[in-house]
């Protein structure tokens, strides 16, 4: 990795730069010397609403229609998905995205997907479908279809699909934030100038695999982005019932990262701040972005959600991302209100017609149980 | 044995493997606590630094949730990871990694991945180290499909093995033992010098009694073997190498020999190795049974620290062959 004499030399210079003379600061652990004073001083460039318009973002009014096509395509799939899931079509644990496409969509267009890699929680169908997966596998695999992206094997919270390298959809809890980091220590290896956007809620911040994570990212300057999508709540516990420090990029003073806060109703917000974090993490710089957003639906199916008031839901409704996507076209005259109603529609019928794709898919075979544990084709499973 | 044959403690022949291995393919990289800067906890990787670079052989923090997740997405992304904990004993503290993330990745992904990495290190007890310092994670690691164990108990073995296990596309537990390290013995040169998994070795030839042990237990089970020999009793001795995938079929065609069994393992019993051995054995092979199998195991405790306690919680040499002798009828 990068020479110890190097970051040494930008660690004692960050800490000049902090107010404490380089000499007699703490830098290799060997001097006994106590610095007067520890300052800490930072200021975060922040990304706000409305502050970036489309061609900030180096986007095309097609690209901008895109963008609101894949948000409704999100939004659509995932109340049909509600809907089947009180068909009961759809088992297990099903956590909406709704509330929070921006985020994916905006950093879906910020990477050059297929090259950079993408890993996320359990809250996975909207990052799936904003990096390009169908609607087909992607209903097919909350259906336990054999069409599923996953064989029917992973479900609502494991989605994957390799060719976008999107390295799923995980359960538990912070557990795939070191993994995501091993992703972008893996493209530094092999110097393919590769990105990994690892997203994570802010549930997952009081993980102590995260904070290893970071340590490591920053340790060895690995090109990797966290992402936090903070949306207010781990299930039900408000982020200021669980977390000490609920500003959640003060994190990266502590591991010498760049950090920046961003407002993950606007998707052009979002777009800008992973373009510019990716282009530090194209240098070996790696960050933590944290996008605020919000969960319309409870943090599962199973959840009426009655730990929040109906008018912070009604309120933070106000800020939709889709409908302010929809201002914005209108503003701008990217498209008419027809336009847009006519995408509206086909994106319904897209949604529907992976309903039929899922319906009529097969159940996975019994001999696929077998499949997919080992690589090896002749493993001797015990019968 | 081979034509070309060297002595090598079994550290170095594990660090023989490793440097072979990283020599035909630069995607293997080998990352761990005091791995590269120190030579290593147990100079297993002594020089591996000086010879790969810092981009290959990698000092960690004391930090195994997080580098052991590290490698397991550096495997998804194409690398080769081999991963060393200090001791096995610490794989605790990243167990969520190995049985959540690497056993399963592949099948929640319907094999769309592949996670070819080594979590290598010392496994079981080392003298007076305390309850927390001691334990055998072989069963524990077993019961887990998707992950391979092996556990290999001579240098030779060793070499092989995981030179096989840093090239197969699987997730590989390769448990070792530091009181394994210094032992010496005749070890391969031959460069693709590949033992496969899941095959067991018979180590010595019998009639009169099978004795199934790995790793450590395997030595206890030579001496075993050597005091029966005294008495003309011939003991056929097992080694089976590779506990997950496990090679039950050598086993059951020795117990069709000889008609007992005893098994050495020094895990604690419960649901341990010993159990399911000793379970297959009879599922296949329960009408050439002439006696019930007996095992040899810890105790049924954590690992104490005095010395006599130690002494007494290990699988002793003489209770094993009391038990040969017991389902021999032998007296």
């Amino acid at each position: 990795m990068a020479s110890e004499t190097k970051k040494r030399t930008r660690q004692r210079d960050q800490v000049e730069e902090q107010g404490v003379p380089a000499e007699g600061a703490v830098v290799n652990g060997q001097d006994l010397e106590i610095p007067p004073r520890i300052e800490v001083k930072h200021v975060f460039t922040n990304y706000q609403a409305g502050k970036y318009g489309h061609k900030d973002v180096g986007l095309s009014e097609e690209q901008v229609l895109g963008m609101y096509r894949n948000m409704l395509l999100q939004r659509r799939f995932e109340e049909r998905a509600a809907q089947m899931y009180g068909k009961q079509k759809i088992a297990g644990f099903l956590h909406l995205y709704i509330g929070q496409e921006a985020v994916s969509t905006g950093a879906a267009q910020a990477i050059r997907i297929g090259h950079d890699s993408v890993i996320t929680a359990y809250r996975d169908h909207g990052i799936g479908l904003a990096l390009g997966m169908t609607a087909d596998e992607c209903m097919a695999e909350l259906f336990g279809k054999i069409d599923g992206c996953s064989r029917g094997k992973g479900g609502s919270m494991h989605y994957f699909k390799a060719e976008k390298r999107f390295f799923g959809g995980h359960g538990i809890v912070g557990a795939h934030v070191p993994v995501g980091t091993g992703i972008a220590f893996a493209h530094k290896y092999r110097e393919d100038g590769g990105v990994c956007l690892t997203f994570l809620g802010d549930g997952a911040m009081g993980q102590g695999a995260v904070h290893e994570a970071f340590n490591l990212a920053a340790l060895y300057e690995l090109p990797v982005i966290f992402i936090i999508e903070n949306n207010q709540y781990a299930m039900g516990t408000a982020i200021d019932r669980a977390f000490a420090e609920t500003v959640f990029i003060k994190h990266a003073i502590s591991n010498n990262m760049e950090a920046a806060m961003v407002n993950g109703m606007d998707v052009f917000a979002v777009c800008k701040a992973i373009q510019d974090h990716a282009e530090l993490a194209r240098r070996f710089k790696p960050s933590i972005l944290e996008i605020r957003t919000y969960r319309y639906r409870g943090h599962s199916m199973s959840d009426p959600g009655k730990y929040r008031t109906k008018e912070e839901l009604e309120r933070k409704k106000q800020e939709d991302p889709i409908i302010r996507l929809k201002a914005y076209i209108r503003q701008h005259e990217i498209a008419s209100n027809e336009d847009l109603d006519r995408i509206d529609e086909e994106v319904k019928e897209e949604v529907m017609r992976a309903v039929e794709f899922a319906e009529n898919s097969p159940l996975p075979p019994l001999e696929t149980i077998y499949e997919d544990v080992y690589t090896q084709e002749d493993y001797p499973f015990l019968a | 044995m081979h034509s070309d044959m060297a002595e090598l403690q079994f550290r170095e022949a594990i660090r023989a493997a490793m440097v072979e291995e990283m020599e035909r393919d630069e995607n293997i990289f080998l990352m761990g606590e005091e791995v590269a800067q120190y030579n290593g906890a147990y100079k297993v990787s002594e020089g591996m630094l000086d010879r790969f670079g810092p981009k290959r052989v990698i000092d960690t923090p004391i930090s195994e949730n997080g580098f052991a997740g590290l490698g397991i997405g550096a495997a998804l992304n194409g690398l080769r990871p081999i991963i060393e904990f200090m001791t096995f004993n610490f794989s605790f503290v990243a167990f969520d990694q190995l049985i959540n993330n690497a056993a399963k990745i592949r099948y929640m992904s319907g094999g769309q991945f592949k996670l070819p990495i080594v979590f290598r290190g010392p496994n079981g007890a080392a003298g007076q180290l305390g309850a927390t310092h001691s334990t055998s994670t072989e069963s524990i690691y077993a019961t887990i499909p998707g992950l391979k164990v092996v556990a290999p108990s001579n240098p030779d073995d060793a070499k092989g093995l995981l030179k096989s296990a840093i090239r197969d596309d699987d997730p590989v537990i390769f448990l070792e033992s530091e009181v394994m390290y210094g032992l010496r013995g005749e070890v391969s040169d031959e460069p693709d010098y590949l033992i496969p998994l899941g095959k067991a070795r018979i180590a010595r030839e019998g009639e009169d009694v099978t004795i199934v042990a790995h790793s450590k237990s395997y030595w206890i089970a030579l001496r075993v073997a050597d005091r029966l020999a005294e008495e003309g009793y011939s003991a056929e001795v097992i080694d089976p190498r590779t506990l997950r995938p496990l090679d039950i079929d050598t086993i059951v065609a020795s117990i069709k020999k000889t008609n007992r069994c005893v098994i050495i393992d020094e895990s604690n019993p419960y649901a341990s190795i010993s159990s399911e051995i000793a379970y297959q054995i009879q599922d296949r092979a329960f009408d050439y049974l002439d006696a019930p199998i007996r095992r040899i195991t810890a105790k049924d405790v954590p690992a104490p620290y005095a010395k006599n306690l130690m002494e007494y919680y290990m699988p002793q040499e003489d209770d094993a062959y009391e038990a040969c002798k017991q389902v021999m009828y032998a007296g």
